[in-house]
């Protein structure tokens, strides 16, 4: 499979502060691709290199097999970006909106019209065509500005963030709508904060951290390597609990007022702690791309 | 390379000029109204009020009533604000507020495109006011033609030359109260002492230097000539002067621009 997005050593620094210290991956041909990690990871410094947004410190970074910096303008033509913020044209309609965007890209009138009615409907606002952008709901404009992306009709979309603060019915309506496009072919290059999101939609991704890839897989491949399968979490253990778990030779998390613990026969251990060493507190559940996450990147607050 | 030689501008600007127009098109009502009243406004106020006290004028050598000698400097003035303003305030909003060049930025449009787009608006609503403006004073009988036509693509000009100067400031200010600066230090002094109201020849001589800084001075006295028929060979200078602050301003609101957005 050919590569859409290609990077090795890349690198982004403004001043003294390193964004992206050198990273290197590729995304395939019609794959969803997931970058994620905390607040000032790098994510977006690295995406908004790759749309020709940014220019980049060091590195090589191709997109279609073309060179960035000297494709820029051939490679913007091919792909539909959703920034983080909702840049929507507030002077214009839903409609205009996406016709207006369409002249960017040098699309006819007509089929830029077409297109537009196809992909309202899509996204289900056919029925705001002439509707102001500010009167608009929150997830009403995250499908708009999904809907803008996608007027060009790309073979590539980069998303940053598509559902931060988004409610759980439009994050839903989101993610079916990228299911479908990427069914269609059209490879994703995504950031989220979500885990879920990113467990649900990505095939490959990366967990990126002060601007350095951690780790990089699937995402059951990385829950199985770095967690387990199951985690069991004792809220306000005891004692004699941590005495046990300090003889036994087990990945586990000692956060004070809770415990989590990492394995494989979660069932077997769960009983034996439910039983031994609390009566309630105790639950046992699927280990998730969170505790993978959590794990790697720490659990400090990123500000 | 210099970063002068790295300015790449397709004919893509149209793109963004069209956005501008597009959006002109749904409130164009609102935005005709000052170029029709403000003239009627001031020919009314200067025409009946002030000339009365001030009589006729003695400019180029022949005697002009006090209307005719304003009329002309509306147009001037008009050109500056349409094109200032636009390029000041109105691209502020677009880049701050609603971070439409971002957007922009997304697309296969590059900075330099967008912002010249943005300055070529800024002048083609220069041109739509002042056309607007000087069909009002041409009813008044105040407008010498055929000559007079030529205020049309001067506009243009000067549109592109205080555009380019307005979004020279929008790339610095950090806030949009800050505009407050240029204007009371730029386009206030110049309003007043630009040859507007009274002949510069009024003024002390070092201010009479002074007041030839300004771009406004040449194009009243662009505009004014134009206006009463008179082609003299200075013209030329103005016209070089208004060429030459826009081959300055222009490039150099580009590079600001883009040290300030792109990272």
């Amino acid at each position: 499979m050919a590569s859409v997005i290609e990077a090795k050593g890349l690198k982004k620094s403004f001043g003294d502060l390193v964004a992206v210290d050198g990273i290197s991956f590729h995304v395939v041909q019609g794959e969803c691709f997931g970058i994620l990690g905390p607040n000032g990871a790098g994510k977006t410094s690295t995406i908004r290199m790759t749309y020709g947004f940014s220019p980049m410190t060091g590195g090589i970074l191709t997109v279609f097999g073309l060179p960035i910096s000297e494709g820029w303008r051939v490679i913007k033509t091919r792909i539909g970006v959703c920034q983080q913020e909702n840049n929507l044209d507030p002077d214009l309609t839903v409609q205009q909106n996406l016709e207006v965007f369409a002249r960017y890209f040098d699309v006819p009138k007509r089929q830029a019209r077409e297109r537009a009615e196809k992909l309202l409907e899509f996204m289900g606002l056919d029925h705001r065509k002439k509707a102001k952008v500010t009167e608009l709901s929150g997830g009403m404009m995250r499908r708009l500005v999904l809907a803008r992306a996608l007027i060009n009709d790309p073979d590539l979309l980069i998303l940053d963030e598509p559902t931060t603060g988004l409610d759980p019915q439009s994050r839903h309506q989101v993610w079916d709508r990228l299911e479908e496009l990427r069914a269609k072919g059209i490879s994703i290059l995504l950031t989220t904060h979500y885990m879920d999101e990113a467990a649900r939609l990505c095939d490959r991704l990366v967990i990126m951290d002060h601007g350095r890839i951690l780790v990089e897989g699937t995402p059951m491949d990385l829950i199985r390597k770095h967690v387990g399968q199951d985690v069991i979490e004792v809220a306000t253990p005891s004692d004699a609990l941590r005495a046990y778990m300090r003889s036994q030779s087990m990945a586990y998390e000692d956060l004070g007022h809770r415990l989590i613990i990492y394995g494989k026969e979660g069932e077997t251990l769960f009983h034996k702690i439910s039983n031994e060493y609390c009566q309630e507190g105790c639950i046992l559940r699927m280990a998730t791309l969170e505790d993978v996450f959590l794990k790697l990147t720490g659990r400090g607050l990123r500000e | 390379m210099s970063p002068m030689s790295s300015i790449r501008i397709s004919k893509r600007f149209i793109r963004v000029w069209q956005r501008n127009l597009t959006v002109y098109q749904k409130i164009w009502k609102v935005v005709l109204l000052p170029p029709i009243l403000e003239p009627i406004f001031y020919l009314l106020a200067f025409g009946a009020g002030l000339s009365v006290l001030v009589g006729a004028i003695h400019y180029h050598g022949s005697e002009v009533s006090y209307v005719r000698f304003i009329a002309p400097a509306l147009l001037a003035i008009n050109m500056m604000h349409n094109a200032f303003f636009e390029n000041t305030y109105a691209s502020f909003v677009r880049m701050y507020y609603q971070k439409t060049f971002d957007a922009m930025m997304a697309t296969p449009l590059n900075l330099e495109e967008i912002m010249t787009g943005e300055i070529i608006w800024g002048a083609t609503k220069s041109v739509i006011a002042t056309a607007i403006m000087q069909a009002v004073i041409s009813l008044f009988g105040l407008v010498q033609y055929p000559q007079g036509l030529l205020i049309i693509p001067l506009a243009f000009l000067a549109g592109i030359a205080f555009g380019s100067i307005g979004l020279f400031f929008t790339s610095m200010v950090r806030t949009i109260e800050m505009f407050n600066l240029p204007v009371f230090l730029f386009v206030t002094p110049m309003f007043v002492f630009s040859g507007t109201f009274f002949p510069l020849e009024n003024l002390p001589l070092w201010a009479q230097r002074l007041a030839a800084i300004f771009p406004l001075t040449h194009l009243v006295n662009l505009t004014r000539s134009l206006s009463l028929g008179l082609m003299t060979p200075d013209l030329l200078w103005g016209l070089a002067y208004l060429g030459l602050f826009s081959l300055f301003f222009f490039p150099l609101a580009i590079l600001r621009m883009r040290r300030r957005l792109i990272k």
